[in-house]
């Protein structure tokens, strides 16, 4: 019978991606609930001094599958290995991170289930046994409790922040299991990852930053941003769609896909507040949102917002601010 | 090049969103509806290749007879024919059965390339065109930005967190998931939709084993998110005095100006 929870963990030149302890913290969690011992799983080629490092947590055991053909990271290889690993372990539970990585394959790994995955979860509670998943759905609008049906095992990823790195138990030092694991055709080949041109502002360090959304409505309306951000010494972001439409370079592009920041204050105009732009700027100090739609999950996380014109809020916003500097 | 593409139509972004009696989904009656976001640049990659490189682009889209509007629109765009798998309740589908219709509803076209969107707008799977590729066979990428279709072996550019990329190259047919922001999609011009009225539009009904498998995963409620923060809204409706109010509880309370 099927028992037991996989902790998926990723990995990219040699390091752990931090997200990965999250999901561990995860999988803790459930299997204490649940009384069930967790497994580690990594995948990869020469990279034992990584499992050997996972085997500090606290964890029944680390499962290493090995093979060349996973040197770098493909969807093909990745599915055999996993597909491999889960049938041999027969877990109930496989928790992963929602990262990038973990979407490209994690859904080819599942069919092999013929089943998907429960994915971007942002919490779970468990009741008799029985575990009720939490994910947004409509673009953070709303939330949505799952439960899984059918055989197990059941995929599930947490999303990003969902639980706490720092939460992944130490143990007394758990054993390595390692798996020469075979891993069939590989039919994508990977070229070296990249950056493109060397980011050339570095938002990081901003004490203010005044972020622009699609609110925006036009290239010349960021003007209007520009001057509250000259007003308060701060520096001007934006979200993704802003960037793509080179309104402003992907260089001032605040989430996943962009750059991480914490200012003492970001003021956002005009932004939803999408889960991508969230992790990106959700640990700043005071958040403030101006936006005309009262139902913005930006509003989830800001301190101060007005519901409201942000055409009408900013001038007089600025003016405001002015004053109180002179 | 036969390009198919799969569209799905959503909420519109600015629809306000009503919990059902049952609490299950939203009340779709007199709901405004999209196209999902990344599929609209889906399609727009799909007919920039077929301008390059000769072919033909297929549109595929699931659900009730309103996804004619999706379909109609992007045969305006200029695709060239559309299948439309004819679903009353989309509902009824987990990500692994709804890939699987579609995967059966596109298999004898044979295209050489598929396209999605990388995820929707509504339940944010971002699973349907993977497990698509797996259950026809076909290797794919995610979060694709670009494509180089000019040599035998596509090469496609991936996204990868944090202003990173990679570059992937793969034997066709495959199956690619587009990021939005890919390039500037293009209206539909008085022609087009003029054009489209004379396009095929095929009905089909769902088939394959996934039609009449059991869910694997159920929504058993939804709900409004419950706040992280308690945010103090100022101005009561008044945007210009909310902004007089917060630049005071700027200084004074939060004391970052
Ligand atoms: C894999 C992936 C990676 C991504 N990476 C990122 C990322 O790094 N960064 C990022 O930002 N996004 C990213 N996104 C996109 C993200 O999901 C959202 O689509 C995006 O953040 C939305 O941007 P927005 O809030 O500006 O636009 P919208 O969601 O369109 O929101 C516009 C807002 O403006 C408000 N508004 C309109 N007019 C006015 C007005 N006059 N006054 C006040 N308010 C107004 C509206 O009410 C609405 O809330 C990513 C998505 C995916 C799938």
């Amino acid at each position: 019978m099927s028992n037991g929870i996989l902790v998926f963990i990723e990995h990219r030149d040699g390091r752990f991606n931090k997200t990965s302890f999250e999901a561990v913290a995860a999988a803790q969690n459930l299997g204490r609930e649940l009384q069930q011992s967790v497994a580690a799983v990594l995948l990869g080629s020469g990279v034992g001094n990584l499992a050997e490092m996972l085997a500090g947590y606290e964890v029944a055991k680390v499962v290493y599958a090995e093979n060349e053909k996973l040197k770098e990271y493909t969807p093909d290889g990745y599915t055999d290995a996993m597909e491999r690993v889960v049938r041999q372990l027969d877990p109930q539970y496989v928790v992963m991170p929602h990262t990038y990585l973990v979407r490209d394959y994690a859904p080819k790994l599942a069919a092999r289930f013929k089943k998907g995955l429960i994915s971007d979860c942002i919490r779970m509670k468990v009741t008799d046994g029985n575990v009720r998943f939490t994910r947004r759905i409509f673009l953070g609008k709303m939330d949505a409790d799952v439960v899984s049906e059918g055989e197990p095992p059941t995929f599930v990823t947490f999303q990003s922040g969902a639980y706490r790195a720092d939460q992944a138990a130490k143990g007394a030092g758990a054993q390595v299991e390692t798996l020469q694991v075979e891993v069939g055709d590989v039919r994508m080949r990977p070229e070296a990852p990249f950056q493109e041109v060397k980011q050339a502002v570095d938002l990081t360090k901003a004490d203010v930053i005044v972020a622009v959304g699609r609110g925006i409505k036009s290239k010349e309306n960021i003007a209007l941003a520009e001057k509250l951000a000259e007003v308060l010494g701060g520096d001007l972001a934006a979200s993704r769609p802003i960037c793509d439409a080179e309104w402003l370079p992907i260089d001032r592009q605040i989430g996943s896909s962009g750059q991480t920041v914490a200012p003492k204050l970001y003021i956002a105009l005009g932004i939803s507040g999408a889960i991508q732009h969230l992790v990106g700027m959700k640990n700043s100090g005071t958040i403030v949102a101006i936006n005309k739609d009262a139902e913005a999950p930006i509003f989830d996380i800001a301190d101060y917002g007005i519901v409201g014109d942000l055409f009408e809020a900013v001038p007089v916003l600025t003016e405001e601010i002015r004053k109180l500097k002179a | 090049m036969k390009i198919i593409v799969m569209m799905k139509q959503v909420a519109n972004k600015d629809a306000i969103l009503r919990v059902n009696k049952a609490s299950t989904w939203i009340e779709e009656a007199d709901l405004s509806w999209e196209v999902n976001e990344s599929d609209g640049y889906a399609l727009e990659e799909s007919l920039r290749l077929k301008e390059k490189h000769g072919g033909e682009v297929i549109v595929c889209s699931m659900g009730p007879q309103r996804v004619k509007g999706v379909i109609k629109d992007a045969l305006a765009r200029g695709a060239d024919r559309a299948i439309h798998v004819v679903v009353d309740d989309l509902n009824q589908f987990s990500p692994y059965a709804s890939a699987s219709v579609l995967a059966e509803a596109v298999r004898n076209e044979q295209p050489d390339l598929i396209m999605t969107g990388l995820q929707s707008d509504d339940y944010g799977y971002a699973q349907t065109g993977v497990i698509m590729a797996e259950i026809l066979g076909l290797p794919h990428a995610t979060i694709v930005i670009e494509i180089d279709a000019s040599a035998e072996k596509l090469r496609v550019k991936r996204e990868l967190e944090s202003g990173w990329y990679q570059w992937y190259t793969m034997p066709r047919p495959a199956l690619l998931t587009i990021q939005s922001g890919i390039s500037q999609i293009r209206y539909a011009t008085l022609k087009g939709i003029m054009a489209a009225k004379k396009k095929e539009i095929k009905e089909i009904m769902p088939s394959g084993e996934a039609a009449t498998l059991q869910p694997h995963q159920r929504i058993e409620r939804i709900y409004l998110p419950e706040k992280q923060k308690q945010t103090q809204f100022l101005g009561n409706g008044d945007a210009k005095a909310g902004a007089v109010a917060l630049a005071e509880k700027l200084r004074n309370e939060a004391r970052v100006i």
